[in-house]
């Protein structure tokens, strides 16, 4: 049985999924055994110019040059994964939709403004359909391996739709409303394992949000310990600002 | 009648980031010979405005997965600077640990997974997994150190989770530290065997002088994490005047600014460090220099591979030091911080402007922020390693293609191809970050 063909894309975004895929150490090689990447820019000269059973995205889709090129991989593509923050819920690229993109170009560019074309910032799921999403920013390789097993068996995958702070109990970790600090775990997706708030800091929502949040709840919680929820919006726009955009 | 030559590299591989080389010989003649940067821009200076100090780290890491840590510690600096805190001894400490093993990790995944392909003459080291199989497990293997470490210290190595303003919401127990040091350690043979292969390659020639710019300081230590600003030719400044020193100018094909201090260009970056500071290099580090034959001042930029090497053992070296200095004397736990938004002001937070310089594994990285009496973020300004080495990197290929004219187009292609790799750029963090002008 011939490998199936897998190839690595970036779009806008840190390149840290890529490398978190490279830091698996010598699992890696244990996935190079089934699969044939056939393109990589970042780690690899060699090109592929047919289709591919699986492409996996990173990044997010900010330049009409940009929705050209996802729209020509989808074409060639049987099976498409988005994985990382940025592809799968537009990630913190998305925080430049809060603002004007006139001004936020002339901010940065100043009078070079015009010779940076850059569109609202989408999630890739927002410009073409995907079939498995692996969300955080970075991903947890765990997921990814997950995800990645599914999508060469066919099988579906299903990111976890209950809150961070499922996984958060069970680690036993001390709330952090009970410490006098906003996190944003109650309304954010599980499957990191509460990586943020094991290592002593809060949840910032990379995962993106619930489907159905316990709002009531939640602005109990926010009321309880005196804290805006304009507060809690504005941590959560940092990560999930792209889910206003229909 | 001379020689026609084009090469038209478009998204050159095995760089972070995307960019291209345009060179063009009409008769004998160099036209036209420059590195195009053409990375989306993704306004990060812009999206930080509005936003607390507090989240300024979390943010600016996300700017590069490579040298998150890097972009985290300066960050972290200047907004610790622009609010007048001063970090504890043990904060310093961790922080340096920190850095020594990202720029461990980076320089390891240059040297063995984008430049040694060159070397051997294959595309990527996917081919190497056949041919050379125990060299890239050591690779693989090694990198995995390093995040390990970086899992223990900061909850992991991509986008740090517990270093933060004010120090470490988390700090190593006992059983952390004989983690941290029997990994480190254990790298020892395998560093070794690097260096024996390492030494055995052989690296383009291409000599030409430049002015090599690092951060400087007076005490014994080789800088990364703090000192002023110094270079090969005499310079030395505060971190504050961090805009006299790289004097950013625009050109019309590239995203990101150009920049000169003494002459026509100058270069960041391992080799610019060892230019710069080889006394204060480590015995470890310093043998592996004289193993390769290696002493400032070195001209020639495709070495900057080997001088990550030596900075390699440095490291390595170094941040066992810092463990067993913490096993000697002990971690003080009552100093973990939890801030979060510094709701509970915990951090007495003032207006003010700070800067942040340190070196991360491409060379000087600047952060500078303005913040309000509230740290809120006014104005902020990053000016990138790469940023800093495109100009540079031209210069060098202008001096290269007409001395090598006489090879064949594909020859000339991966010689400057292998130029620009040799200064490992990370083009996504160069783009992201131009001009931004502080309104006074």
């Amino acid at each position: 049985m011939t490998k199936p063909k897998v190839a690595f894309f970036d779009f806008a975004c840190c390149e840290g999924c890529q490398l978190q895929v490279a830091n698996l150490g010598e699992a890696l090689l244990d996935i190079l055994e089934v699969i044939d990447v056939v393109e990589f820019r970042e780690v690899m000269s060699e090109k592929w110019p047919q289709s591919f059973d699986i492409a996996i995205i990173e990044g997010s889709i900010t330049t009409s040059h940009a929705v050209e090129r996802i729209k020509e991989i989808r074409a060639r593509s049987k099976v498409l994964i988005a994985y990382g923050s940025c592809a799968t819920i537009g990630g913190v690229n998305g925080m430049k939709n809060n603002y004007e993109l006139k001004d936020i170009r002339e901010y940065v560019y100043k009078d070079k403004a015009e010779f940076f074309d850059t569109i609202p910032t989408r999630a890739v799921h927002q410009v073409v359909n995907v079939d498995y999403s692996v969300n955080g920013c970075p991903i947890y390789p765990p997921e990814f391996i997950r995800i990645l097993k599914a999508a060469l068996a066919g099988l579906p995958y299903h990111v976890p739709d209950n809150s961070v702070c499922v996984e958060c109990k069970l680690n036993e970790n001390i709330c952090l409303f009970e410490r006098g600090i906003s996190c944003a775990g109650p309304i954010t997706r599980s499957g990191c394992n509460s990586w943020c708030v094991n290592n002593g800091n809060i949840c910032y929502g990379c995962r993106g949000m619930v489907s159905n949040p316990n709002e009531n709840g939640f602005k109990a919680v926010l009321e309880k310990y005196d804290i805006t929820v304009d507060m809690i919006m504005n941590k959560m726009n940092m990560y999930n600002k792209c889910r206003e955009i229909k | 009648m001379g020689k026609n030559i084009k090469v038209n590299v478009e998204y050159l591989t095995r760089v972070e980031g995307h960019g291209n080389i345009v060179v063009n010989v009409n008769d004998g003649v160099l036209e036209e010979c420059k590195l195009e940067i053409v990375e989306s821009p993704r306004f990060f200076e812009g999206m930080l405005r509005g936003r607390s100090i507090f989240e300024a780290q979390h943010v600016t890491s996300r700017i590069c997965g490579i040298c998150a840590c890097g972009h985290s510690l300066a960050s972290i600096q200047a907004a610790e600077d622009a609010i007048g805190f001063k970090p504890s001894d043990q904060t310093i400490r961790l922080r340096k640990l920190l850095l020594h093993m990202e720029n461990l990790d980076s320089h390891l995944l240059h040297i063995y997974l984008l430049v040694a392909p060159d070397l051997l003459g294959v595309k990527s080291f996917v081919p190497l997994i056949d041919s050379h199989n125990k060299v890239v497990r050591r690779a693989l293997r090694m990198k995995k150190t390093c995040n390990d470490v970086c899992d223990i210290l900061a909850g992991r190595h991509i986008h740090p989770i517990s270093s933060i303003v004010g120090g470490w919401t988390k700090l190593p127990d006992e059983k952390a530290l004989d983690a941290m040091l029997a990994y480190l350690n254990g790298m020892i043979p395998d560093m070794n065997a690097t260096i024996e292969l390492a030494a055995g390659l052989k690296f383009p020639e291409l000599q030409r002088d430049t002015e090599y710019v690092a951060l400087v300081s007076d005490d014994g230590e080789y800088p990364l994490l703090m000192g002023d600003v110094g270079s090969t030719d005499g310079v030395r400044m505060n971190k504050k005047d961090y805009k006299k020193i790289t004097n950013e100018f625009v050109v019309p094909h590239s995203s990101a600014k150009h920049t000169k201090l003494s002459r026509e260009s100058y270069a960041v970056g391992a080799l610019a460090r060892f230019n710069v500071n080889y006394s204060k290099l480590r015995k470890e580090a310093k043998d592996i220099a004289a193993a390769v034959g290696m002493k400032p001042k070195v001209t020639n930029p495709y070495l900057n591979t080997v001088a990550q090497l030596i900075e390699c053992a440095e490291s390595l070296y170094d941040a066992i030091d810092i463990v067993k200095h913490f096993k000697e004397k002990g971690v003080d736990h009552s100093e973990a911080v939890v801030v979060g938004l510094n709701e509970q002001k915990r951090i007495l937070v003032k207006a003010g402007s700070g800067v942040g310089a340190v070196e991360v594994p491409r060379g000087l990285l600047f952060h500078h922020y303005e913040v309000d009496d509230k740290g809120i973020i006014v104005n902020a300004n990053c000016i990138i390693p790469t940023g800093q080495n495109c100009n540079n990197i031209e210069h060098d290929m202008k001096k290269l293609v007409p001395e090598i004219l006489d090879k064949s187009e594909a020859e000339i292609t991966l010689a400057l191809e292998m130029l620009v790799r040799a200064y490992d750029p990370c083009i996504s963090c160069s783009a992201h970050f131009l001009d931004v002008k502080f309104v006074r």
